[in-house]
């Protein structure tokens, strides 16, 4: 199996606190993997540090055999990794319908002067982004809240939203960012058959989540981070009955 | 350079450099319990000064000093009660307009009320003329009033954060709002109280400053952005680092006269004011870490 | 489409006022409408920059005064003294210079109109590039105080400079002959036609923009207001969308500056003042940041009830306390004004005090 995605060595501190340390593993095409860990693990320190949010101090990330570490997000949006937020971060003041459009500006190329000339050839573009968001909402459902403002609608609908974005970008590789977080369990099944379903379209995940039931139903593999080190990675089956992780997830007894 | 020259420089550079010195602390104390830049900071010196000027001529000096800067005072107080307090989570760019408007409309009220003219307080002691000799060059006994007074503020300030319980509360609020109003503090008075505190000093030191500088009624702007000036150099929210700025501003002021045109002198202040903001943000002293705290 | 049709109503509106004003004999009123559309000009600029991409600027008066002030120079600065260096011949030979006599009958040798408005857009673009790329790094405070900075140099420059008048600016501008027949002037007899070409560069524009905001780009620009690291992680280069917003508004600012100079035959300080730069602030916030119609009507119409002296000598202080009334009633601007709301936001604050 090729690797999509391959984090080596990962560092970075945060004053006192070494939030990533030394963290390496690989995602191969076509899989679910997720990354879980107790409450301040550094998750979504990692997320940030893939998806080029933060810089990180020191390894290296190599995203479909390119080395994208210290490169802008919006670069590495364009090469294909899109994202979702743990707190829903959604563009306010713009409908849902606009916020997916935006997810489609990277597959797309007007600029200044051809949108205020409004030339032609872009009002192919804009009919393509307009139809490709609208078909996104549908398969998420929501393609009746499309001209809503999107900060305006349900929790749930946000996420979905927010997915729906995310894919507008056509990434081969999608990170998300807790998921499940504040959905209720009927919803967090909706969200785990979703998943399963961009995998299906052909799309990489990559996941943080919180919920084991969540991760243990559709990952393929999971890594395990604990004050910022990884400490183990494996097929879900064996990160259940592995000790060392079972000793963190439930306390080590003798506390 | 005669050395007489040189020591001349140096204390009219220390002189406005601690007047700059109070207002960046009057926008420390804001910004660290609201989080909010108070674009009429400068408002309040011009304020003090123009109402001990007026006051003045009805009651005696040190009575007219402390009534304008308890007058300013209230103002302070007014101001946040009226346009400040009741706003939930106001955005830092509506902020931003509503203090430049409250700056608009004080310079304005005073255009009305004190007109054009350019006034100034009595020389505390002697006059224009009067000096005292120090290390070879005369300096006006004024000057000195400037640095006592604007001393004593600093070293109060500072006990006042330290030692009160009120001080105390106002660093808690700061620190963690939410944090401290679930221990039983009062917030919103805090934010009041800051304002009062930050509008009485500015107050006083225009009073000090008035004799020397003259006060007119659109002195404030350029005092608000050096006084900005100075606290970012020190990072915000950094009050004993504003003082070594305001000093180190104030010389740079002072020294740049016997290069530079007079006109560009105001220039070079936002001329570093931009360096800073470009290059290090979190201020000369400061660190990044704390600065990245401190983002919008 | 839908959204030209506004348009052709605002081009009604223009054709019909100028029809009015001609059979109610009130032809006086196009100077102030004529200025009013100028100063418009840059309000829309700055409401694509401040309510469409998010980002403050206390400092355009600055590009505005660049604008206005390098024409002024370039047409009113005398090179005969200089007419045999080499430069200055080639200058002349290609058409960049124009030769005449002043008043006196002294020999008067100026840069063309035309070669010094492209110069002086030029020069403000270039500065907001050279500003931008740091300038736009900065948020919230740190931004608006670096705006202002800037245009407080601008305007300290041209107090301090001999080539920009000091405190008297500089007057007798020539007219701008755009094509032949058609003349930027404060003419009596082209009062009408430049009532036309202000409000026509004003309905270009306002198509121009008004299509930008209708575009992949213009969305862009709405989703860096609304949460800029989620834009730049949907593949939005912020940092460069953000400057040339930026460049294209000042390079708007610095036009304006340009028409109006030769309008008036002149420029001084004050159009390069703080108080300036803090009006258009105020205008865009007034007619709700992220719009850009009512930007354009709050221009035209506190710009023209300004011009025509209802403010008396209130004028700054109507604008400061519209700011702060609009800041604390209706953020989203007057044409969104949800009093209610915001009545009931201060009844619970105050209520809710121990």
């Amino acid at each position: 199996m090729t690797p999509i995605l391959e984090v080596q060595n990962l560092n970075r501190r945060f004053g006192g606190l070494q939030a990533v340390s030394e963290v390496s593993f690989a995602v191969a095409v076509g899989q679910i993997k997720a990354v879980i860990g107790p409450n301040g693990a550094g998750k979504t320190t990692l997320f940030n540090l893939i998806s080029g949010t933060i810089p990180a101090d020191s390894g290296q990330v190599i995203f479909n055999g390119q080395e994208i570490q210290g490169k802008q997000p919006w670069q590495i949006a364009t090469a294909g990794m899109a994202r979702t937020y743990q707190n829903i971060k959604l563009f306010p003041g713009m409908t849902a319908l606009e916020n997916v459009m935006v997810g489609r500006h990277c597959r797309t190329t007007a600029g200044f002067a051809a949108g205020m000339l409004n030339l032609p050839w872009t009002w192919k573009e804009e009919r393509e982004i307009r139809e490709k968001s609208l078909e996104l909402l549908e398969l998420l459902e929501i393609g009746d809240l499309a001209q809503v403002e999107a900060t305006s609608l349900a929790f749930g609908q946000q996420r979905a939203v927010e997915f729906a974005r995310a894919l507008a970008a056509e990434p081969s590789l999608l990170l998300l960012d807790e998921p499940a977080a504040g959905l209720n369990m009927h919803e967090t099944g909706e969200v785990a058959r979703l998943i399963s379903k961009i995998r299906d379209r052909g799309v990489t995940v990559l996941l943080v989540e919180h919920d084991m039931s969540l991760v243990m139903d559709i990952s393929d593999e999971i890594v395990v981070l604990c004050f910022g080190q990884k400490i183990a990675e494996d097929v879900p089956t064996a990160i259940q009955h592995n000790p060392e992780v079972i000793r963190i997830y439930l306390g080590d007894g003798d506390v | 350079m005669t050395p007489e020259l040189f020591v001349q420089y140096i204390f009219a550079g220390l002189t406005y450099g601690i007047i700059y010195a109070i207002v960046a602390i009057g926008f420390n104390i804001i910004y660290n319990t609201t989080g909010i830049i108070n674009f009429a900071q400068g408002e309040f010196v011009m304020l003090g000064g123009m109402l001990a000027v007026s006051l003045s001529k009805l009651f005696p000096l040190p009575l007219a000093i402390v009534l304008a800067v308890l007058i300013t005072m209230a103002v302070g107080a007014l101001i946040e009660m009226v346009f400040i307090r009741w706003l939930d989570r106001p955005s830092v760019l509506r902020m931003i307009i509503i203090t430049i408007g409250i700056s608009i409309l004080s310079r304005e009220a005073a255009l009305h009320i004190w007109g054009e003219s350019v006034r100034s307080l009595p020389y505390f002691v002697g006059n224009e003329v009067s000096a005292v000799a120090i290390l070879g060059a005369r300096v006006s006994p004024q000057v000195l009033w400037v640095m006592g007074v604007c001393t004593v503020m600093v070293v109060a300030l500072s006990l006042f954060f330290r030692h009160t319980l009120t001080g105390q509360k106002m660093q808690a609020c700061s620190a963690n709002r939410r944090a401290a109003t679930l221990c039983g503090i009062n917030a919103r008075n805090m934010v009041t109280l800051s304002f009062m505190l930050s509008a009485g000093i500015g107050a006083l030191a225009g009073c000090v400053m008035s004799p020397i500088t003259y006060t007119s009624y659109d002195v404030g702007p350029d005092l608000a952005i050096k006084g900005f000036t100075v606290a970012i150099m020190g990072g915000l929210g950094n009050s004993m680092a504003a003082v070594a700025a305001g000093l180190l501003l104030g010389l740079i002021e002072a020294f740049s006269i016997s290069v530079l045109p007079l006109a560009f002198k105001d220039a070079i202040a936002i001329g570093i004011l931009l360096l800073i903001l470009f290059v290090r943000p979190h201020g000369l002293f400061g660190k990044k870490e704390a600065a990245g705290l401190k983002e919008f | 489409m839908k959204r030209y049709l506004p348009l052709l109503a605002l081009l009604a509106v223009v054709i019909f006022v100028q029809l009015l004003t001609g059979w109610t004999e009130t032809g006086f009123y196009l100077t102030q409408l004529t200025m009013s559309a100028y100063y418009s000009l840059v309000i829309i600029g700055l409401c694509l920059l401040m309510g469409y991409a998010g980002q403050i600027s206390l400092g355009h008066a600055g590009f505005f005064a660049i604008g206005g002030y390098t024409s002024a120079i370039l047409t009113t600065h005398n090179l005969t003294p200089m007419k045999d260096q080499a430069l200055v011949v080639l200058l002349a030979k290609v058409g960049c210079l124009v030769a005449s006599k002043d008043e006196y009958g002294a020999e008067l040798l100026v840069a063309q109109p035309w070669v010094a408005c492209l110069l002086a857009v030029t020069a403000a673009t270039l500065v907001a590039l050279v500003l931008g790329g740091p300038v736009l790094k900065l948020k919230g405070h740190y931004l608006a105080m670096a705006t202002l900075g800037f245009g407080t140099i601008i305007y300290r420059l041209v107090l301090a400079t001999w080539l920009c008048g000091e405190a008297d600016g500089i007057s007798s501008v020539p007219p701008f002959q755009l094509l032949p027949g058609l003349t930027v002037s404060g003419g009596f007899g082209e009062r009408i036609s430049n009532y036309y070409i202000a409000w026509g560069l004003v309905v270009l524009f306002m198509v121009l923009l008004i299509n930008l905001v209708h575009s992949r780009a213009g969305r862009a620009l709405r989703a860096i207001h609304g949460a800029e690291d989620a834009a730049n992680a949907m593949g939005v280069n912020t940092a460069r969308f953000k400057l040339t917003i930026f460049v294209l508004s000042a390079a708007v600012a610095a036009l304006a500056g340009v028409f109006l100079t030769h309008y008036n035959g002149g420029i001084g300080p004050s159009e390069a003042g703080i108080m300036k730069s803090v009006r258009y602030v105020a205008i865009v916030a007034v007619g709700g940041m992220a719009s850009i119609w009512g930007a354009l009507i709050m221009g035209t119409l506190l710009n023209f009830l300004s011009m025509r002296g209802v403010f008396g000598t209130y004028d700054d202080a109507v604008f400061g306390a519209i700011l702060i009334i609009i800041m604390l009633f209706a953020p989203e601007g007057l044409l969104r004004l949800q009093l209610w709301p915001r009545l009931k936001e201060l009844k619970k604050s105050w209520g809710g005090e121990k």
